[in-house]
């Protein structure tokens, strides 16, 4: 992990709290945005993630990483409730997600990207990013079939806050184009979009940043602190490149074999020696066998 | 083009084109021939089951083998009450009857199409094709079994029990008798522009955008907050709905129609139009709905061979539609009109500068 | 007795629905395709038997070969020119293809051979009535022969798929049909040899089916053509053991539902009992359940 990385996240001083988490200091005080305890969950005899907790604060930028194979996107299938998980809970603000579906934790705020992207790919940009207001802004089937005032006002409404959400990413001359023709960058850029349009106080990022060059990673980074700056929401994020996930993540979490082998700071994790024998092996067993990820 | 303007123009298209045919039709209607005459009200029937199975198989992208079901719902209930209407109320008015008529068979299939949507969408692709393939089975079996009377201002409905008092509207296996030829085409060219407008309207809302984002990815509508489930039912109980009153408006057309009218063979007849003008298409459908019903009719010269070419015709425009070599040349063609639109794409893209990493870093 | 007579026709009429239900599920596991013509080749193979039998006056045994392989040619022609050049395209296109297939078979049969019901010769089955509890119990010979074909088939097939080259290649045709080709699989021709077996099927079950019942018109093969194939999706299709225990428990359900419950209401008992099973497990009785990956 080289010394050139842009620290944007040097300012931020952690904080321990209970169960073992740290958050950031200016987030004391506030409702943590997401609080998992003991979660674990179980396919048939083999046991995904066991024993997950973790804090995240209202504005933290998180970082959840961990070799192939490691649990990284159960964990994000869990708590988006894709899976109903064997033990243990997951607080969003304070509220039990016991028995919600993945439509009621959308409606709670939690958001997320996908590791391969799926967007609406027959549908226009900006359409995409309307299905994502779809809870935000509202109107009956009937306002919509008889074309009563509420559908223009609506409409007009979603346009404008359709457009307002991809100018964060410059993508807002883009509205009119098939989704799915476009650069895999900017499918992945509209994936964020469409999930901040549901309003979320907890974004999930899987790999945001795979597929990207240098250049576009550095923007991404910028522009993942510029949301949560704009928005006051926290993002966690799943990622491989290092770059990404020591140059913006204030608390990182770092899984193997679906358990949590350490927490901490950018700092803390690199000089983790628990952390670097995931990563690398040990000296004897570096044909380490990697396991596929569910 | 702009894509709200893009969407406009093929709306005014679809209604110009419906009510342009319209009007020439009850202008020639003098000069048309008997058969010709007797196909316009069934025209309108199919096109409105075409637009409306689109809606399922295109829009929400669940292929529904068993669209007849909800026709022949709608049909014999409408028939039924049109003849309640007549024999109960002595409703002398046609236009009246017809329109009661039609509301009851659309509400009759709505209520079916809920009661059979629920077990239907929890299913997945073929195994929710064979579903609807089975309902539609189940229903043209049931109805063989229902028989319906009025007597007096009231309503007797059989099941298996034939002898019923009063005058008989719907006798099991024969269907209904001596049925008040009440449609008109007018009727039908108001339903077609009714379903349309739903159609159409729908597709370009909150709702329609919701039940496009369950057919193109189920896992990411709901990650977006959008209840499947509801969504897809929506658009199978609003089909279900408009093909009811297309079958009341069809049942009304005839003196006599036995439940067997409305076999499997329909559904899959309704499916052909709807691929066959392109699936999610809507005006393809109205057009193809209306060419494929003219078909056998306009292929009377090869008289007894016309369902055979009918058949070939039908695997040729498939085969040429959907191979490879055949698709690009359509595409050239296509991209003759397209050039214009292609060159202001490339422009967008460029537009923002930030596609191909326009500097290094 | 009656009971016992009962459950033998179902077992029996379940047989055939099961030999034809074959058909559908090998080409659906292997082209991954609807095969809604399958019928339509068995009207034509007990049409040819027929002919072959009444007209020609060859004994029941050839008869039964030169319906094979009339059918076995008819199945790899139908599978060259309409569905081979539609590989790539969208299934409903190749959905409607197989529709229009049926037409063509239908409307050529009514050509060739009239609208009028052929009475099927009963010469066809040589085996004698078989009389159980001092005739308590009757067995027919095609009931004892359609069990027995049945039971042969099976076992044929199953060593077939399990045992043989040609099998393999099927197998992996069904798993994955572009790794299948990138290892040197000639998918054209496994997928030809599909068909040529289905179709084969096809016409044994056209000529148990007209044994049994004799009544021979071009729309004979339509309705058990549905039925079988509701059995093909009762037992989960693409499975073979599968598609036996569906034809079978369809056969059954038939005769007992028409004998015990009602005689109109017969298919939709059969329709109604699918409904209910595929509403407990999805994908059928054997199917596989395939869980998306998210």
């Amino acid at each position: 992990m080289s010394e050139t990385i842009r620290r944007r996240n040097a300012d931020t001083k952690m904080v321990p709290v209970p169960s073992r988490s740290i958050i950031p200091e200016r987030d004391l005080g506030k409702m943590p945005v997401l609080e998992c305890q003991h979660l674990g969950i179980d396919f048939g005899g083999l046991t995904a993630v066991e024993d997950f907790n973790l804090v995240v604060g209202k504005t933290e930028i998180a970082g959840l990483i961990g070799p192939n194979g490691a649990g990284k996107t159960t964990v994000f299938n869990l708590l988006t409730k894709v899976y109903e998980p064997t033990r243990g809970s997951v607080m969003i603000n304070g509220i039990d997600m016991h028995g919600m579906d993945t439509v009621a934790a959308s409606r709670h705020g939690i958001a997320r990207t996908f590791q391969n992207i799926r967007l609406f790919s027959n549908m226009s940009v900006e359409d995409n990013v309307r299905i994502g207001l779809h809870n935000q802004v509202r109107y009956g089937m009937p306002s919509g079939i008889l074309r009563l005032p509420a559908y223009w006002k609506k409409e007009r409404e979603q346009h404008e806050k359709a457009m307002e959400l991809l100018s964060i990413f410059g993508m807002q001359d883009m509205g009119d184009m098939q989704a799915g023709s476009l650069p895999y960058g900017a499918q992945r850029r509209l994936e964020i979009v469409r999930a901040l349009a549901t309003n979320p106080s907890l974004l999930l990022l899987d790999e945001p940043a795979a597929g990207m060059n240098p250049h576009e990673t550095q923007e991404l980074m910028d522009n993942i602190i510029k949301i949560r700056d704009q928005f006051q929401i926290a993002v966690m994020l799943i990622e491989h490149d290092m770059n990404l996930v020591m140059g913006i993540c204030e608390g990182i979490c770092v899984l193997n074999y679906g358990k949590i082998i350490a927490k901490g700071t950018a700092e803390e994790i690199q000089r983790n020696p628990i952390v670097v024998e995931a990563y690398l092996g040990k000296q004897k067993d570096v044909g380490e066998k990697e396991g596929t990820e569910a | 083009m702009n894509a709200k303007r893009k969407k406009l123009i093929y709306n005014s298209v679809t209604f110009g084109i419906v009510i342009l045919a319209y009007v020439l039709c009850s202008s020639l209607y003098g000069s048309m021939s008997r058969s010709l005459r007797g196909q316009l009200i069934p025209i309108c029937c199919w096109i409105v089951m075409a637009v409306s199975l689109n809606l399922v198989v295109g829009i929400s992208g669940e292929l529904s083998l068993g669209h007849a079901g909800f026709m022949s719902l709608g049909a014999f209930s409408g028939i039924v009450v049109s003849g309640w209407m007549l024999n109960g109320f002595q409703m002398e008015n046609e236009i009246l009857r017809l329109v009661i008529a039609m509301a009851a068979g659309g509400l009759v299939a709505g209520i079916f199409g809920v009661l059979i949507g629920i077990p239907v969408l929890r299913l997945r692709g073929d195994y929710l094709a064979i579903v609807t393939l089975a309902f539609g089975e189940i229903i043209r079996n049931v109805m063989n079994c229902v028989y319906a009377s009025v007597e007096g201002k009231r309503l007797v409905l059989g099941f298996l029990n034939p002898s019923l008092p009063g005058k008989l509207l719907l006798n099991g296996p024969n269907g209904a008798v001596s049925v008040g030829k009440i449609a008109t085409f007018g009727a039908g060219f108001i339903l077609i522009l009714v379903t349309l407008t739903v159609v159409l309207n729908l597709i370009n809302s909150r709702t329609g955008r919701a039940i496009m984002a369950t057919r193109d990815n189920r896992i990411a509508a709901e990650s977006v907050g959008i209840n499947v489930t509801k969504y897809k039912m929506i658009a199978f109980v609003t089909a279900a709905v408009l093909a009811g009153m297309a079958g009341a408006l069809y049942g009304l057309n005839y003196s006599t129609l036995i439940p067997g009218k409305f076999k499997f063979d329909q559904s899959i007849n309704v499916l052909v139009f709807v691929v066959l003008g392109g699936i999610g298409n809507t005006l393809g459908s109205v057009i193809s709905a209306t060419v494929l019903t003219m078909l056998p009719e306009l292929l009377r010269e090869f008289s007894d061979y016309r369902m055979l070419v009918y058949a070939l015709l039908l695997i040729a425009m498939m085969l040429i539609t959907n191979t490879p070599a055949s698709r690009a040349v359509l595409n050239n063609v296509k991209g003759m009109f397209r050039r214009r639109n292609l060159h202001q794409t490339v422009q967008a893209t460029q537009g923002t500068g930030k596609e191909k990493g326009g500097r290094q870093p | 007795m009656i009971f016992l007579s009962n459950l033998v026709n179902g077992i029996s009429l379940g047989s055939i629905y099961a030999v034809i239900a074959l058909g559908y599920t090998m080409v659906y596991g292997i082209a991954k395709m609807l095969n809604f013509a399958h019928g339509d080749v068995i009207m034509v193979g007990a049409y040819v038997a027929f002919c072959a039998m009444q007209y020609w006056g060859l004994p029941p045994a050839a008869a039964l070969l030169i319906a094979m392989a009339v059918c076995t040619v008819l199945g790899i022609t139908i599978e060259s020119l309409a569905y081979r050049p539609l590989r790539q395209a969208a299934s409903l296109a190749v959905l409607i293809t197989a529709i229009g297939m049926s037409y063509l078979l239908q409307n050529l049969a009514l050509l060739i051979w009239g609208a009028n019901p052929k009475s099927f010769p009963s010469s066809m089955i040589v085996l004698p009535t078989l009389s159980l509890f001092g005739g308590g119990l009757t067995i027919s010979g095609v009931t004892l022969v359609a069990i027995l074909a049945n039971l042969l088939i099976m076992l044929v097939l199953t060593t077939f798929i399990n045992r043989t080259k040609m099998g393999k290649a099927m197998r992996c045709v069904s798993e994955d049909r572009g790794a299948a080709e990138l290892m040197g699989i000639n998918v054209n021709r496994t997928i030809s040899a599909t068909f040529a077996i289905g179709s084969a099927l096809a016409a044994i079950a056209g000529v148990l089916l007209c044994s049994a019942y004799p009544v021979l018109m071009p729309t004979t093969g339509s309705m058990p053509g549905i039925k079988a194939f509701t059995a093909a999706v009762f037992g989960g299709i693409g499975s073979i053991p599968g598609a036996m225990i569906g034809g079978i428990l369809l056969g059954v359900i038939e005769i007992l539902g028409k004998a015990y419950i009602s005689t109109e209401l017969g298919d939709a008992i059969v329709f109604a009992v699918l409904i209910i099973v595929l509403l407990f497990r999805p994908t059928g009785l054997l199917g596989r359940q395939v869980r998306e990956k998210v």
